[in-house]
């Protein structure tokens, strides 16, 4: 038995920042998935992890810097090669107000 | 309720880098077809990755410095999410909780007393500009919109200020003199109305009795220094009327309508912002040494407020005529170079105060595009110094020189516009201006000094200024002696 880290509620709040739709079942799916995950990821905390610093990167490097030189850009062949959407060489899009 | 004005506000400036911040596609994007600088990286496509702009941190660090800022050793990039079409990775890479800089001030002075006030600067951060939305035709009747990806990925510092300017006209003193700075350190040209500089502000009311705060609205679409005042000011305004009628002031993003001179809601936003920051796993923390702090801050540029104590100093030029020319660093620059040709600074920063900036301002030019340069100018100048011409016509010529971008000597060749120098025929067009007005001669007799300037006045219209007023006025009166 996994206990309640997350509500329906919180499942349907984030799918909203996401822009996702889900109906009644689907949200239960969820809120029980991702409460066995959450779950999962709370033994973690039966360590103690006071003194050691929050991860976000994997390796360990010094300053990885371009130098301000231009390079060529994409010919508009390459830009447009994944949409069929294009007009007088701008991404068309549905209206956003 | 006695009320006090709370403002912060939240500026950001695009740094003059040739290439972008995370990818090597050019910023120079003026003139060029929509979508021409862009590649994987600013386009967002999936397996890209950035990599960080040298350039973009010496800037922001300079930046950062010059607002007496201190700098975070290890700092942060992180994501911003949020979902619009000009933003394709559908995050943005910015700063969060390990800003670049952070704890800073820059003090302003307010003219005309000079009164100078600390203001505070929470935070200097570095992110990438996003993508450009145009609307064809009516935008309430289309039914799309088109995206322009080459502003995407422009490198942007974000200065963020305490809440501690008191009055619109403060916020907007605050904006030119942070603007002044950026043109100095040479990061930003800092041009208002091409959004280089963009500024959105955060603003409430106070009860300055009991000190509670009113709730603040967001300002945004401020597009020049005089529409940052007048917007504030209408939400002054705004804010005051109904907290006298008490209505609440909901918190809330309005959007300032420079048309009809108002701030209007956008609406919209039933919850907060929830932008789900977290640390951005594609760009290493970065890493910055107190010796690369200390050779940015050994190698800062003059900045305004030292370059004014010169200028008093070196020019001996008030403190006035000091103040608007280092507003604009083109400005300064202008003066400077003038300087070296020319002895009398008076008279050169009349002619910059008044004709130049009155006619670049009337035809919307950059002092940097000014027809007419520091070396022509002197050249003008020049010639009223050796009689060529007399200060009046000056104006004229200058006024073609700005036309047409010639040199003054030319202009006077062309146009032969020097002054007479013939006594005689001066004196014969006296004589006849004697004859045309003998009411003002018997004024003259009777002692009004007003008849002998107007006598002097249809002289210099008869010879369309080309005489020497002091002589004509000195002609006048030995004629009408004899």
């Amino acid at each position: 038995m996994t206990k309640k880290i997350i509500t329906k509620k919180e499942v349907e709040y984030v799918a909203r920042l996401a822009k996702l739709e889900f109906n009644e079942e689907e949200k239960g799916e969820f809120t029980s998935q991702l409460n066995t995950i959450l779950d999962y990821f709370s033994k973690l905390n039966e360590l103690d992890t006071e003194k050691v610093e929050p991860t976000a990167y994997v390796v360990s490097q010094d300053n990885l810097l371009n130098e301000d030189e231009i390079k060529p850009s994409l010919s508009p062949e390459e830009v447009f090669s994944n949409t069929p959407y294009i007009q007088k060489g701008y991404f068309k899009v549905p209206k956003i107000m | 309720m006695k009320e006090e004005v709370v403002i912060g506000l939240e500026v950001h400036i695009q740094f003059m880098t040739k290439a972008k911040i995370f990818c090597q596609c050019s910023t120079d994007y003026l003139g060029k077809g929509p979508n021409t600088n862009v590649c994987p990286i600013c386009l967002g496509l999936p397996g890209s990755l950035p990599v960080l702009n040298k350039k973009v941190l010496e800037y922001a660090l300079r930046t950062a410095l010059a607002l007496n800022c201190e700098i975070n050793q290890v700092s942060r990039f992180h994501r911003k999410n949020y979902f619009y079409p000009d933003l394709p990775k559908a995050y943005q890479i910015s700063q969060y909780d390990w800003p670049l800089g952070f704890r800073g001030h820059l003090e302003i002075s307010i003219p005309p007393s000079g009164v100078r006030r600390r203001i505070g600067i929470t935070r200097v951060h570095i992110e990438e500009d996003a993508g450009k939305l145009i609307h064809e035709g009516d935008i309430a009747s289309s039914t799309y919109s088109l995206v322009d990806y080459n502003r995407s990925g422009i490198p942007l510092a974000e200065i963020v200020t305490e809440p501690e300017l008191r009055s619109p006209e403060e916020a907007r003193i605050f904006l030119m003199q942070l603007r002044s700075i950026v043109q100095h350190l040479e990061v930003c040209d800092g041009n208002m109305e091409e959004g280089s500089l963009r500024c959105d502000a955060n603003i409430s009311i106070r009860d300055s009795q009991t000190g509670v705060l009113g709730t603040k609205t967001e300002i945004k679409n401020m597009n020049s220094f005089r529409a940052v005042k007048k917007a504030l000011e209408f939400e002054v305004e705004r804010q005051k009327k109904l907290l006298a009628k008490g209505i609440k002031i909901v918190q809330e993003t309005r959007h300032w309508d420079e048309s009809k001179n108002i701030t209007v809601s956008m609406r919209g936003k039933e919850e907060a912002q929830d932008y789900r920051y977290f640390p951005e796993p594609d760009l290493l923390p970065l890493k910055i040494s107190p010796e690369m702090i200390e050779k940015i801050r050994r190698t800062l540029p003059e900045l305004p407020e030292s370059r004014k104590e010169r200028f008093i100093k070196v020019y001996n030029l008030p403190e006035d005529d000091a103040e608007v020319l280092i507003s604009n660093k083109a400005l300064g620059d202008y003066f400077e170079k003038a300087s070296a040709f020319y002895a009398d600074k008076k008279i050169l920063i009349n002619w910059v105060r008044g004709e130049l900036l009155y006619n670049l301002k009337e035809k919307k030019i950059e002092v940097e595009q000014s027809p007419i340069s520091p070396e022509k100018l002197v050249g003008l100048l020049k010639l009223i110094d050796e009689g060529v011409i007399s200060g009046k016509i000056a104006k004229t010529v200058f006024e073609k020189m700005f036309e047409s971008g010639k040199e003054a000597r030319e202009i006077v060749q062309e146009d032969k516009i020097t002054q007479i120098t013939d006594q005689n025929e001066l004196i014969k067009i006296v004589d006849r201006v004697i004859e045309e007005n003998p009411q003002s001669v018997e004024d003259f007799n009777q002692g009004k000094e007003k008849a002998l300037h107007y006598l002097v006045g249809q002289v210099m219209r008869y010879t369309q200024g080309r005489a020497k007023p002091d002589f004509v006025s000195q002609a006048i009166k030995e004629r009408i002696k004899n």
